[in-house]
């Protein structure tokens, strides 16, 4: 049941040619791609079910032709996608047919580094491990480290309010971004925070975060850098049911232990991954769990051995302790490995993104065991146990057919199993396109339409990245339509003093 | 005289939204109103007294979650999180002292809707940063939800943010949910002695800077170090630094932090108790608090880059005579000044504009608050901005209407 995009508006497609002609006159040279073969790589982002050729491409190289752009394309109505890198999960930067795509990439310089008050100002290309290595000399790094850290943008992760292994601890974008530079659909430029740490105002920040590209577009973001850890270490678990592990890792923070990383796997999982990277992994398990503490020395030796205590009390049947960097990272190669792994075993896979209340793991594993036999499909999954957000990976093959509407079916189930059991349709990976129409399942249409009139406040014709996380599109007229039935007022229950 | 109402449940909370927008008029938003001297001098025509919406709703310690009506007080929801071994990270303060009312006596809807944060901010984020879902009424009377109950969420927009720091002005919240995080073992505070602003400055960077991972960091010029019990001595400035955590880490950090600004100066240490002590009495302003000798000045908030504090602050004593208190590693400022006119706002945001960062005038007789702006003010693009998101959710001015700007 493929998600429909809105209709691509015949009068602007038609006036294709003068289009790409105005925008080459703001972006020169290179910056405005026409042809159809040099917009094809721009066809889809990492949600690859879903593709779409752009109407024009453009590759603004400064706040000025971003503004520009916009306010043209505001001017003439023409609707707008931005895009960073393009490893979005959910279809954030999924094009329009008759719509500017607006890459982003060549925002891709850091503008300052400052130290003292421990903040980079970097433009929104920038790739996110590209913060940490412009800052690493120093002993610093940039926290949330999503698992496409090397070629994902800071715009992007602002985009998307990305999360990563260790932001249990850390927290995720929204915690560790100061500040931006913002354009409106409008063409109007605004600067919100610095390198203070609260807003002046409302936080609208902490609104633009997480926004999908539906708000404004990014020109300069201030992000917080942190001091690396001494050290890091980490403890490999084993249980023989699911249930021991997640009663591990509600001890674990029972004893007041907020490790760095804490990542489980489950069978499937695990097998896919040992057989792919050799990690040395048991596989006589139904669960395994990567415990990871940084800090002093002194701290994670002294809470590795309460770890190692409640694990044991947890009937953990192994449990090892990694000695050196290098097993360290041996214990985590499988963990970051597993979606390729799982690629291994499957033509195909799609990777969902829920998070569940921690105490309802076990619930939630055994529903999905009964939907995959229900679905004749096989799931693997990696659960950031330490906050509940699960991925889990639905084995299929595209070439057969009816298998991908199965697979999407089945990962609908999933995430209405998520929200049923307390929790969220989406952890990180974005709602975009692909949970676009399973919003209703965890929002009223008041809620929607509260959120929809913050968009309207940005962007009052619907023009910037439409068709996204909203499966209704109103008109700002409509929703700001108030219905006040004056002179019926009587509440003779509320009491008055 | 105005009308109070006093809603008893979240439908009530509508009905009386839909009954003040039908009746065009503009209702003040308050709990126990421990921040209501905060703000523009405005005038409502009733108050939503949200007191009645009070108790834990959810408490789930092993999900590090905690779901509470806005109106329950922040002691009730602290105490039930201590007993669990955890705690607000955020360490929220309290402005009772501050502002003449009674200590503790703050609700959670208030804290939210203020984004009090504690000196622990530098470490882990503010109020915003822990604030997970949210039941509301808009100033349009109608019901939204946003976020959830689970840490790692990105589905919708972040609502809580939003109203996180908007002062009532966007909606009135019934029901909040907030992340709790284990409290530490144990602490302890290292105190440098005698040192200048613009030293106590660099000091306090060159922590920040440094693996001793600490949970605060604060300056206490001489008279005002004086006002608090744990560290009054003889008349001498007092720069504090706490570790917080397990033992043997606050141990090891301990030996790292004396090694790093013994060179700044003399040194002196606090242990548990005493240094709980006094990062409440900072925490909460305490040296300017009504009553005290700084009890008459004029108080303002300024938030500004940690490594620009020192110089806004000299230029404060210099040029207004400002009594100050550095938290936030620099970063924060309150400031108490002589009452004048304009309470100091020219000098103030002149010198702020020239750093970078805002003030927010947090004491004032009523007569100054009417008179300049409390929040910075917002001009072009921004302030419309502003306008248009404030209108989203209250078009008609319902909800604390003119508290932060006029019109806002």
């Amino acid at each position: 049941m493929p998600v429909a995009m809105p209709i691509a508006d015949s009068a602007v497609l038609a006036r294709r040619a003068e289009i790409v002609a105005a925008l080459r006159r703001i972006v020169p040279g290179e910056g405005v791609i026409a042809s159809e073969q040099a917009m094809r790589p721009y066809e889809s982002d990492g949600f690859t079910a879903y593709r779409q050729l752009p109407m024009v491409v453009v590759l603004p190289e400064t706040t000025e032709q971003v503004a520009a752009v916009l306010a043209y394309c505001h001017r003439e109505g023409i609707r707008v996608v931005p895009r960073g890198a393009g490893t979005s999960l959910s279809g954030g930067a999924l094009p329009l047919g008759d719509g500017v795509l607006l890459g982003m990439a060549k925002f891709n310089r850091i503008r300052s580094i400052d130290f003292a008050n421990r903040v980079a100002v970097v433009e929104p290309g920038v790739t996110n491990l590209g913060v940490t290595q412009a800052v690493e000399h120093a002993g610093f790094y940039y926290a949330p480290d999503p698992s496409s850290q090397i070629a994902c943008t800071i715009g992007g992760n602002v985009a998307e309010n990305s999360g990563g292994v260790h932001c249990l601890k850390y927290g995720v974008t929204t915690n560790n971004v100061l500040g931006c530079e913002l354009v409106l659909m409008t063409g109007e430029i605004v600067r919100l925070g610095g390198a203070h740490l609260d807003a002046a105002g409302y936080d609208l920040l902490g609104v633009i975060t997480g926004s999908e590209g539906l708000l404004g577009v990014v020109t300069e973001a201030t992000v917080r850098i942190l001091k690396k850890p001494e050290c890091a270490r980490a403890a490999l678990i084993g249980f023989a049911a699911s249930e021991d592990g997640g009663e591990c890792v509600a001890r674990i923070i029972g004893a007041g232990i907020i490790p760095g990383g804490m990542e489980m796997m489950d069978r499937p999982a695990i097998h896919a991954a040992e057989e792919f990277v050799h990690a040395g992994y048991p596989l006589d398990v139904e669960a395994l769990l990567i415990v990871e503490l940084d800090g002093p020395r002194a701290e994670v030796d002294h809470l590795l051995d309460r770890v190692q205590e409640i694990a044991n009390a947890c009937g953990a049947v192994i449990c090892r302790v990694s000695n050196s960097e290098e097993e360290r990272l041996l214990f985590w190669a499988g963990r970051k490995a597993a979606f390729p792994a799982v690629g291994r075993i499957s033509p195909d896979y799609y990777c969902m993104d829920g998070t569940i209340p921690r105490a309802k793991l076990p619930l939630v594993l055994r529903r999905m065991q009964e939907l995959s036999a229900q679905y004749g499909l096989r799931v693997a999954n990696v659960f950031h146990a330490g906050d509940g957000n699960l991925h889990p990976l639905i084995l299929y093959d595209a070439n057969k057919p009816g298998e991908l509407d199965r697979a999407e079916a089945f990962g609908y189930d999933i995430l209405r199993l998520c929200v049923e059991v307390g929790g969220v349709l989406t952890g990180e990976h974005g709602v975009g396109v692909e949970k676009r129409d399973l919003m209703p399942t965890m929002f009223s249409e008041a809620d929607l339409n509260q959120q929809q009139r913050l968009k309207c406040a940005f962007d009052d014709q619907g023009l910037l990245n439409p068709g996204k996380v909203f499966p209704t599109l109103h008109r700002c007229a409509e929703l700001g339509r108030m219905h006040v039935h004056a002179g019926r007022m009587a509440f003779p229950d509320l009491p008055r003093f | 005289m105005s009308e109070n109402l006093r809603p008893r449940d979240h439908g009530e909370v509508e009905q009386a939204i839909n009954w003040a927008l039908a009746g065009g008029k503009a209702l003040e938003i308050v709990g126990h109103g421990s921040k209501r001297p905060i703000g523009r001098a405005a005038q409502w025509d009733a108050t939503l007294d949200l007191t009645e919406l009070s108790g834990i709703t959810l408490c789930e310690p092993a999900e590090l979650v905690l779901s509470a009506k806005a109106g329950t007080p922040l002691a009730e929801i602290e105490a039930a999180v201590a007993a669990n071994g955890q705690a607000l990270a955020f360490e929220p303060m309290d402005y009772g002292p501050l502002l003449g009312g009674s200590a503790g006596s703050a609700t959670i809807g208030g804290v939210l809707a203020a984004n009090l944060s504690g000196p622990r901010r530098i470490k882990v984020g503010a109020a915003r940063d822990h604030f997970l879902g949210v039941n509301a009424v808009s100033g349009r009377g109608e019901t939204f939800k946003s976020g959830g109950r689970v840490v790692k969420n990105v589905t919708g927009y972040d609502l809580c943010k939003l109203l996180a720091g908007s002062w009532g002005t966007l909606a009135a919240m019934t029901e909040i949910t907030i992340k709790t995080l284990p409290s530490a073992e144990t602490e302890e505070t290292l105190l440098l002695l005698k040192l200048g602003d613009a030293a106590a400055v660099k000091a306090m960077t060159a922590v920040m800077g440094s693996a001793a991972d600490v949970s605060a960091a604060a300056h206490l010029p001489s008279p005002v170090a004086g006002r608090i019990g744990e560290i009054a001595g003889e008349d001498r400035a007092v720069t504090a630094f706490r570790l917080e955590g397990v033992a043997p880490s606050v141990a090891h950090r301990k030996a790292l932090l004396k090694t790093l600004v013994a060179p700044f100066g003399e040194l002196a240490s606090l242990q548990e108790t005493p240094s709980r002590a006094l990062w409440r009495a900072i925490r909460d302003v305490i040296p300017f608090a009504v009553g005290g000798p700084a009890g008459g000045r004029v108080v303002w908030r300024i938030s500004t880059a940690p490594s620009r504090g020192a110089e806004v602050g000299i230029a404060l004593v210099e040029r207004v005579q400002a009594e100050l208190l550095y938290d936030w590693a620099g970063g924060l400022l309150w400031a108490a000044l002589p009452q004048s006119d304009d309470a100091g706002a020219a000098v103030v945001r002149s010198i702020v504009g020239g750093a970078g960062g805002h003030a927010t005038l947090i004491r004032a007789p009523a007569a100054a608050r009417a008179k300049v702006d409390v929040f910075t003010p917002e001009s072009g693009a921004l302030a419309a901005l502003t306008k248009r998101v404030r209108e989203s959710f209250d078009p008609h001015g319902v909800l604390n209407a003119g508290r932060m700007w006029a019109g806002i």
